[in-house]
């Protein structure tokens, strides 16, 4: 495969929409809950019945206003609220509420760090406004027949988008892990693509390397995970070098990336070029804001990621990686933070958080608000390891079962009888036996064989069910060999 | 007790008098004898129980695009045919804690877009006054159920005029409120601007105690204003007879063209003459812009009815049509069937005035001649002047199916559309007849002004006494 990249640019801008996380729509009370029945979440407002008036939510514009702040925008006091006119069946006013030539934010930047590069760079962001989700068409539901899901339908949401700043497909991929980092410590969305609170839609043109003016870019949609956004950016951007290479000339169109062929087409015409017709909805006065409150906003903002790895770096000595780790969420960070503390050792919380945690998150998939064992938990495990109470193996025992039964490192061990077992005589007992058990090994080993060493550990160890201390065995066993 | 019952049924027979249906003046389009007696049974009880009331057993008729649970509402248009609301208007619910009891529901022109009444899918109301004659519109149905006696009081609602006129073809007192006084949670939207719910009375005084029995904040509308509203009755009882020593009435020259019917001018100048003589001091004043009030109010209500009305789809409610082969065609063969010529004709016109390119040329600009035309009024006010005096309409009531020019038409809202564009409140009271025709005047205040201006019209209306009817 030809490697464009040397002779083109990739340009990239992308358009994110997030769902706030509010207890109820965006202009009615209505449940925002995700998972409910079919149109149980509805009311006169959100199906749009003749009469009914939109009321703007004031936890979404709380929301929407902590995004922006952690995403450094220049917030505008006033906003306006238009209408976004075009049909569909699950748009049910025939117009959605979204915000058009006066956006609630302009002017927000995003400091990225693409893997493998040592430098940053600060990505633009044009916009942030506020929106109204649509509902859902479902098509496979009956034969030949479509049906509408409103629940949906004015969810709030906030779309962010970029200037055309991103230079390549992992660029995109970290910007968009970035930007849902920040998004989750301010704690505005749940920001998850598969539960569909984080939507992308990318623009990408080519260019020659050099050159200045913006090729014609393309809108690539249907990406449902960041990957997917890298891969298809990837995808549509050969696909564009090929054509300028050939001389041909990129048209301006909707890509629809298909996730099971890994290729882009050209989405049907249909679902392109609409004239919206925007105009300020009359239905809603501007949206006026307090500058004390948008200050008080400020300060209620907890520490951003770039904070509090700085923090974490300075404070626990924790490498690249380490932080990457315990500050991907900020729960994690939270957790790591408490477990840290309470434990004093960071790094071994680090990587009991990297390794033992992170499967045990994984194998759930729960996050970790929801984990029952809780930080100070967890820090009293670490120390009977640091104390030599538990053997690491006996401890990652003590971990599952305090997973599933709630109680304390303390209460588990003595109930497993896995408490490490440091006493001189009791170990030597147990090398006796595996010196009875293996009486060839033995005195190979009695003979200067040290490499069997391990195998003899082992043994006492097994023996032992876990709980001999690793470094005691090993002392003693040449003594008992004697 | 006995005696709110018996109002109100006599009212829900009078309501289902075929004299006043389809055959007759197609004044009502829906009763509910029924439910109307329900709820005057339980209006009974409270009043009996000793609940203060300002409206206790009082009988309203309301346009049918104003949502009530017990009877239909559809904008008498066939797109809402059978369309009963499952929740109701927040200008209905408050009326109904004050006593009122719902008892018809009224013609009207179709989605409120019209001046006569005859745009209504169900046929043309006639006026009681001269069944040969329209009642004006679109809030046709509901100036005719007052006049015809069915109701004492009445619902409408207004974007450029449509209770004023009617009221003043019908020879009923018509009030547009102050945009913002009453909620419009509940009023099927035309204009969203400009829309308000309005009142048709008997008397001026009732239409204040109803005005503000509906009056104050909303929080299902976000443009409903949280202005103290006025306790009834007793400012207005109080105005009754009263003179208008210290009141300035502003008489705008641009309201009294030359083209202006010699009749109606006559009425007018008899009634400034009653202004005077009550102790107003009466002075010419200029609201310049006032010319440019159709053409702007024709660029701005049907961009915002193009939008309003986009939610009539044929997918949630409304007769949709099934002959079809995909969604395109759905919309269009629902759409086209479901609406009828005039409303079409705004919708093209709205959606045309909003079209990229076509923006700023149309729909911004006539809100930035709004602005002007505002400021007209501001500047008056602002010069001492306490409430402006005009004719309601250029014409008395014309004859069922004489006007055919829509623009003609559109013209018959000179004189009202002005205090919709701005905001500002207005009534039309009845000021006397020609050969038997109703004339109506016309009396503005400023934002949220409404105590004065019910002060000026209850003066007028005691001063007129018989002569506002003769």
């Amino acid at each position: 495969m030809t490697d464009w990249s040397q002779k083109y640019e990739m340009v990239v801008g992308l358009e994110v929409h997030v769902q706030l996380k509010t207890r109820s729509k965006m202009f009615c009370g209505c449940s925002a809950d995700f998972g409910a029945p079919p149109n149980v979440n509805t009311c006169p407002v959100c199906l749009a019945l003749p009469g009914a008036l939109p009321v703007i939510n004031a936890e979404a514009v709380r929301l929407a206003l902590r995004a922006a702040i952690a995403l450094d925008f220049t917030i505008n006091l006033q906003s306006v609220f238009a209408r976004k006119n075009y049909f569909y069946p699950d748009l049910p006013k025939g117009y959605q509420i979204s915000q058009y030539d006066e956006p609630i934010a302009v002017r927000g930047t995003l400091r990225v760090r693409t893997p493998g590069e040592t430098a940053t760079h600060d990505i633009a962001i044009t916009r942030l406004h506020m929106e109204e989700d649509a509902g859902k068409s479902v098509h496979d539901r009956y034969p030949r027949k479509t049906a509408i899901d409103l629940n949906r339908a004015g969810v709030p949401l906030i779309e962010i988008v970029s200037e055309p700043d991103i230079r390549s497909a992992a660029e995109a991929g970290a910007y968009l892990r970035t930007l849902k980092q920040i998004l989750e410590y301010a704690g505005v969305s749940d920001v998850s693509m598969e539960e569909g609170s984080l939507r992308v839609d990318a623009n990408v043109s080519a260019r020659l390397h050099g050159a200045t003016e913006l090729g014609t870019k393309t809108e690539v949609k249907n990406v449902n995970s960041f990957s997917a956004v890298e891969r298809s950016l990837q995808r549509e951007f050969e696909r564009q070098c090929a054509m300028l290479d050939r001389g041909e000339v990129v048209r301006q169109e909707t890509m629809i990336w298909d996730a099971s062929r890994g290729t882009v087409r050209p989405a049907r015409s249909k679902e392109e070029s609409h004239d919206y017709r925007y105009f300020p909805d009359p239905d809603l006065p501007p949206l006026i804001l307090d500058p004390d409150y948008v200050a008080r906003l400020r300060h209620t903002l907890p520490e951003m990621p770039r904070q509090l790895r700085q923090r974490f770096a300075t404070e626990f000595g924790l490498n690249d990686a380490e932080l990457d780790a315990v500050t991907a969420e900020s729960s994690l960070a939270a957790y790591f933070e408490g477990v840290a503390r309470a434990h004093g050792d960071a790094n071994a919380a680090a990587k009991w958080m990297m390794g033992e945690l992170a499967a045990a998150l994984n194998e759930t998939g729960t996050g970790i608000r929801d984990f029952p064992v809780r930080a100070p938990q967890l820090a009293e495990l670490l120390d009977m390891v640091r104390d030599g109470k538990l053997s690491h193996t006996a401890a990652k025992g003590v971990f599952a079962t305090m997973r599933s039964s709630g109680k304390s490192a303390p209460v588990v061990a003595a109930e497993m009888a896995v408490t490490q077992v440091g006493d001189d005589s009791q170990i030597e007992q147990w090398i006796e036996e595996v010196f009875a058990e293996l009486p060839a090994e033995t005195s190979r080993f009695r003979a200067g064989e040290k490499k069997l060493t391990g195998v003899l550990v082992g043994a006492v160890m097994k023996k032992s069910k876990g709980r001999a201390d690793p470094k005691k065995v090993n002392a003693l066993l040449s003594k008992v060999a004697g | 007790m006995r005696n709110i019952i018996d109002m109100t049924n006599d009212a829900a027979v009078r309501a289902a008098d075929p004299q006043f249906g389809r055959d007759g003046l197609n004044i009502v389009v829906a009763t509910n004898h029924e439910s109307s007696l329900a709820n005057a049974e339980r209006v009974a009880l409270a009043y009996g129980r000793g609940d203060a009331m300002s409206l206790p057993g009082m009988a309203i008729a309301v346009k049918d695009n104003i949502a009530t649970l017990d009877m239909p509402t559809t904008c008498g248009s066939r797109i809402l045919s059978g369309y009963v609301s499952p929740y109701e208007a927040t200008a209905i619910t408050r009326l109904r804690a004050q006593g009122a009891v719902v008892v018809a529901k009224t013609n009207m022109d179709e989605f409120a877009m019209g001046s006569s009444t005859e745009t209504s899918a169900y046929g043309p109301t006639r006026n009681p006054v001269d069944p040969a004659r329209s009642p004006g519109g679109s809030s046709g149905g509901s100036a005719a159920a007052v006049a015809a006696g069915i109701t004492e009081i009445a619902l409408g609602s207004e974007t450029g005029g449509s209770v004023r006129q009617p009221a003043a073809f019908c020879g009923v007192v018509g009030v547009k409120p102050t945009y913002g006084r009453i909620s419009r949670f509940g009023l099927v939207a035309f204009g969203s601007s400009l829309d308000q719910i309005g009142v048709f009375a008997r008397s001026v005084r009732n239409a204040a105690i109803a005005t503000y029995a509906m009056a104050g904040g909303d929080l299902n509308d976000s443009t409903c204003a949280d202005v103290p509203v006025p306790t009834t009755p007793e400012p207005v009882e109080a105005y009754r007879g009263r003179t208008l020593d210290g009141v300035t009435i502003g008489i705008p020259t641009e309201y009294f063209p030359p083209s202006l019917d010699a009749d109606v001018r006559a009425r007018c100048d008899v009634a400034i003459e009653v202004l005077r003589g009550l102790g107003a001091k009466i002075v010419d004043v200029s609201l310049p812009h006032t010319e440019l009030a159709i053409p702007v109010y024709y660029i701005i209500a049907p961009a915002e009815a193009s939008s309003n009305l986009a939610r009539f789809d044929g997918v949630r409610y409304g007769p949709r049509a099934a002959d079809v082969s995909d969604l395109r065609e759905m919309y269009q063969a629902t759409r086209s069937r479901g609406f009828g010529a005039e409303v079409k004709r705004r919708i093209l016109i709205g959606t045309y005035v909003l079209s990229h390119g076509y923006y700023d040329a149309y729909y911004k600009k006539a809100q930035s001649v709004r602005a002007l035309i505002t400021r007209d009024f501001d500047a008056v006010f602002a010069s001492g002047v306490d409430a402006l005096f005009t004719p309601t309409t250029p014409t008395p009531a014309f004859k069922i199916g004489a006007v055919t020019d829509p623009y003609e038409m559109y013209m018959s809202d000179i004189f009202t559309v002005t205090a919709n564009l701005s905001g500002i409140p207005a009534i039309s009271l009845p000021i006397g007849r020609v050969g038997g025709l109703p004339i109506g005047g016309q009396i503005m205040t400023r934002h949220f002004d409404e105590p004065r201006m019910f002060h000026v019209a209850a003066a007028l209306e005691a001063a007129l006494g018989g002569e506002a009817h003769a």
